[in-house]
């Protein structure tokens, strides 16, 4: 077992080096390619040129009575083109909306298809066997020459996308400039279309006309999670189908019958929610711990402000206690117990026996978030015209957004104002802290 | 409508003609036999209430909608002679704001015309886009992601980007919607540089208060050209009254006034 591992690892066998070579190229493919569907929002007709491949596949078959992949991907790129050319035209003299025209070409092209494929079955042709496998793919049956034949095929679409890098990208960000600079978009959409049904047809046999469509899109959604540039993502989704089609060719090579298309699409699947989650930046978990920082900064400069207020209604008072905070402003009661901790643990406040007292870097804190939010009523109420009794919960929100930047054009737009719309005064001192 | 051949003679350049034109999407026509010819060396407004047709215009000049009739001519050529000659402004929220791209990225899009197709773009190219960039104040964003731009800073790149086009005739759609008091005052610089390098621009234009203060020449649309001519003589009460109906009562210019102002709070809020 261990042995058979590694003779897949190491590619020791010839036949495991064609199936290799095979998925990878076809996963690079797609995923490169998927880049710019998904971009241009073209993810669906993946799927509906990748049904649509069947009746023809059957057909070649049943004309020809061979298994010659050539000869199927004659007739599943005759299919492919034949769908894509139905859409157009359905599209162009109907009112019907885009997706009704893309469910319908898949539906009727695949029920042709699912229908020739049972005839086929049950017509006792001879080598009849195995033709099945093009619904779920079966990487551990291509041949030397196959690979040969995809690697052809998929390495032209690559070619071509490196060509046409700087069209189909502009087409993708923005067609309607794109065509007043005299692109014509319906050919770079067309010719979008046409690698798209080459590189299905190369997926038929790994993977399956069923669940191609994942290959096609899901690494390119998951890349997009880890990269803001074009390039890289296509690269990065290159490298996310390559080894989505490994790991699948890997698991139909292991389990023999087992198909490859499910095991890719489980490969992807997993390689997309991790990007999903741990994706600096854009992944789930970095902006849920953006929100929480955000969250807990928010608290805190609230809890600051309202220290500073309780001192500047009583400026010999020092020491402020839970109720005495609560009095002054509503906080739920245990976040505000746990912002106090982290406030006493951050250096911000001192516990001391019956409340908490201001430390330098606290009341720092306060004076600068008690200043912007009476310079933004100001701001507000000067230049805005708003009515003074409606500053303050704008104000609110924005005393925890204003950069050291815009403070510093704020103070000169008002010309250093000495008090808020409502007459308090607004604090610029900072060492002016009577606790330390 | 039949532009007066006096105003034809007036020896005048013209840089944009439109004749006749008619424009249906499907079957329902929404601009109905406009016709005028705009002289050069104009900072030109077309204003009109929402769904006039004003993007429909701009559009079909630029040969991205085909008109049901009518013709469109650029300094007295066919569009496809002197498409190097024109740039276009698109509506803002008309792309997808999150595409992998940077800010210098956008701006180059603006040279791909020139180019060609399968060239990268060279040095001249390069320094066409920055010279662009700097002249909407965004030289510093050069290598900002798009998706991290607030909504004025993604007008002035779509700015730069028609300005690195280097183009003689400018069709911009709403340049100012939903841009802070300091950015409007910056594009309509930019514009005034533009008029005064010779170009002609020819704007969309909503905000009725700043229209005169801001150009010379106005086009009124309400699916069709109600008038149109020098900001002096065309832009009056009647006019007004014709080209927005009952819409322009005092309700509507409050309600106008209100979004201005939500547009300076969300320009600030955002952060940096
Ligand atoms: N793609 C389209 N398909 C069908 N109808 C459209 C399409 N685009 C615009 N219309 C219609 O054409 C008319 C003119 O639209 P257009 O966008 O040109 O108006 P506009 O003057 O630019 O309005 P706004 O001030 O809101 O931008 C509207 O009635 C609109 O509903
Ligand atoms: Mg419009």
């Amino acid at each position: 077992m261990m042995n058979e591992l590694l003779d897949f690892i190491l590619l020791r066998e010839a036949n495991t080096r064609y199936v290799v070579a095979g998925t990878v190229l076809l996963g690079l493919t797609a995923g490169m390619l998927g880049s710019f569907t998904v971009l241009r929002r073209r993810a669906l007709l993946g799927d509906a040129i990748a049904h649509a491949v069947l009746p023809g596949v059957c057909l070649a078959f049943m004309f020809t009575g061979t298994k010659d992949p050539f000869i199927l991907l004659v007739g599943a790129l005759i299919s492919g083109g034949l769908a894509t050319f139905f859409m157009d035209v359905v599209q162009r003299n109907t009112k019907l909306p885009p997706d009704v025209v893309l469910a319908l070409v898949l539906s009727v092209f695949f029920g042709i298809g699912i229908f020739l494929l049972t005839m086929i079955q049950q017509s006792g042709m001879a080598a009849q066997t195995g033709l099945d496998k093009f619904l779920f793919g079966q990487a551990a049956s291509m041949m030397g020459r196959d690979v040969v034949l995809f690697g052809l095929i998929g390495g032209s679409v690559l070619f071509i996308l490196f060509i046409f890098f700087n069209p189909l990208k502009l087409i993708s960000f923005d067609p309607a400039f794109a065509s007043s600079v005299g692109f014509h978009v319906f050919r770079y959409d067309a010719l979008l279309t046409a690698l798209l049904v080459a590189a299905i047809t190369v997926g038929i046999q790994a993977v399956g006309v069923v669940l191609m469509a994942a290959l096609l899109v899901t690494p390119a959604v998951a890349a997009r999670y880890w990269t803001e540039d074009l390039r890289v993502m296509m690269w990065l989704a290159g490298a996310f189908g390559a080894l989505s089609g490994w790991l699948g060719a890997f698991a139909s090579y292991y389990i023999p019958g087992l198909p490859t298309g499910p095991c890719v699409v489980v490969a992807t699947t997993f390689i997309f929610a991790t990007s999903m989650f741990f994706a600096p930046e854009r992944g789930v978990m970095a902006r849920w711990l953006r929100h929480r920082q955000t969250g807990r900064r928010i608290m805190r400069e609230n809890v600051l402000k309202t220290l500073y207020q309780l001192h500047e209604e009583v400026p010999e008072k020092q020491l402020f206690t839970l109720h005495d905070i609560s009095e002054k402003r509503f906080f739920v009661p245990q976040e505000l117990a746990l912002c106090l901790r982290r406030l006493v643990k951050e250096g911000y406040v001192r516990q001391a026996e019956r409340g908490y007292l201001f430390q330098q870097k606290g009341w720092e804190e306060a004076i600068r978030i008690t200043r912007l939010h009476r310079l933004w009523e100001v701001y507000l109420a000067e230049h805005l015209a708003f009515p003074d009794d409606h500053v303050h919960a704008d104000a609110e929100a924005m005393e925890h957004m204003i950069t050291p930047e815009l403070e510093e054009k704020l103070r000169q737009t008002l010309n250093h104002p000495l008090h808020d719309p409502h007459a308090s005064p607004i604090p610029y001192n900072n060492s002016a802290s009577t606790s330390t | 409508m039949i532009v007066s051949d006096a105003r034809r003679s007036e020896g005048q350049t013209i840089a944009l003609e439109v004749h006749d034109l008619t424009v249906a999407y499907r079957d329902k026509p929404v601009i109905w036999g406009v016709d005028f010819a705009l002289p050069e060396r104009q900072l030109a407004a077309i204003v009109g209430p929402n769904g006039a047709g004003k993007s429909t215009l701009l559009k079909t000049i630029m040969g991205l909608i085909t008109a049901a009739s009518g013709q469109v001519r650029v300094y007295d050529q066919p569009l496809e002679a002197v498409r190097k000659e024109v740039a276009y402004v698109p509506q803002r929220e008309s792309v997808d704001w999150d595409f992998p791209t940077n800010v210098l990225d956008v701006v180059m899009m603006g040279r791909y015309g020139q180019m060609g197709l399968f060239s990268r773009p060279g040095k001249a190219d390069r320094e066409a886009a920055m010279s662009a960039l700097e002249k909407v104040g965004m030289a510093e964003f050069a290598k900002r992601q798009i998706s991290q731009l607030s909504g004025g800073q993604q007008q002035r790149i779509f700015l730069a980007r028609a300005l690195a086009q280097e183009a003689r005739l400018y069709l911009m759609d709403e340049p100012f919607a939903g841009v802070d008091a300091a950015t409007e005052a910056a594009i309509l610089e930019l514009l005034q540089s533009l008029r005064a390098e010779g170009r002609t621009v020819l704007v969309v234009h909503h905000d009725l208060q700043t229209v005169a203060d801001y150009f010379d020449y106005v086009l009124m649309i309400n699916m069709r050209l109600i008038a149109d001519g020098r900001m002096e003589e065309t832009f009056t009460t009647e006019n007004l009254q014709k080209t927005y109906g009952g819409r322009l009562n005092l309700l509507s210019e409050v309600a106008h006034l209100a979004t201005r102002h939500s547009h300076i709070l969300q320009a600030e809020k955002k952060p940096e």
